[in-house]
């Protein structure tokens, strides 16, 4: 449980890095950090397929993409980038007090929901669920794979043209 | 044994830091990022929630539909974000008002 409650922790601490600082490169390493600590809580309350999925797209793919991007963009002019960066805490040094706020708030409140112990219904294997049960979920995973693909295309044609 | 309210306060926090992530950046990679942080809070309810009534199993379905959703999000996003900046050299989302209609 301890365990639980330091990783839970450590999550909104990296996900509060990614929102806090000012160098997008940073922000995208937090975001995958996040990524990280969320696939071993997911581990411990025994969901290991997600996790693992969790682990190499989010963790990986999606910060491929994002450091992409972000090497396809440029810096501002070092005056700008100051300028910008003041107006960044001005904007976001709230968000760490309304965490605590909201947290000690939170802790404060007795516990709305009572002793919910979890329910040990019958062990069902995930690949049974997602090719028997959810057929439909994976033809729809399909059909969003095929838009994305379709969509780069197009996106990246328009480029080419410019 | 996992304390179901303990989880939801940090997916509480989570939210709130997606929100204001989304709310208070005129960055487009930062709006995205916020929407990640926003989609990592529901997954971890997602599964907080398969994890509370046993289906461990359909949870673990629901969350790999959700990452291949929020991959395709990012991608194409991704590509919007590049094709805005191509046009103004610039990812400040304040320039989206001089777009046509």
């Amino acid at each position: 449980m301890e365990i639980m409650v330091l990783l839970l922790i450590m999550m909104v601490l990296a996900a509060l890095w990614a929102v806090m600082t000012s160098l997008l490169l940073r922000s995208a390493i937090a975001l995958a950090l996040t990524s990280v600590i969320l696939t071993v809580i997911m581990y411990r309350m025994g969901a290991p397929l997600a996790a693992v999925f969790e682990l190499s797209v989010c963790a990986g793919l999606i910060s491929v993409v994002f450091i992409s991007v972000i090497s396809l963009t440029h810096r501002l002019p070092l005056k700008e980038y100051l300028a910008r960066r003041q107006s960044r805490i001005m904007r976001f040094w709230p968000l760490p007090v309304i965490l605590i706020i909201a947290g000690v708030a939170l802790i404060l409140i007795k516990n709305p929901l009572g002793a919910i112990s979890p329910v040990s219904a019958g062990a069902q294997d995930v690949r049974a669920v997602m090719w028997n049960l959810r057929q439909l979920d994976l033809f729809g995973q399909i059909m969003i794979l095929l838009a994305g693909v379709f969509g780069v295309l197009i996106l990246f044609k328009g480029y080419k043209h410019d | 044994m996992i304390d179901l309210w303990l989880i939801l306060i940090f997916i509480i926090l989570l939210l709130i830091e997606g929100f204001y992530c989304v709310v208070a950046t005129y960055n487009l990679l930062r709006v995205l990022i916020g929407l990640e942080i926003l989609i990592k809070a529901a997954t971890l309810f997602v599964i907080a929630a398969g994890y509370v009534s046993g289906n461990m199993a359909l949870a673990q379905a629901m969350v790999i539909t959700v990452i291949v959703i929020e991959v395709v999000v990012v991608v194409i996003a991704a590509g919007i974000i590049l094709g805005f900046f191509s046009e103004y050299d610039s990812l400040n989302v304040r320039n989206a008002r001089n777009m046509k209609g």
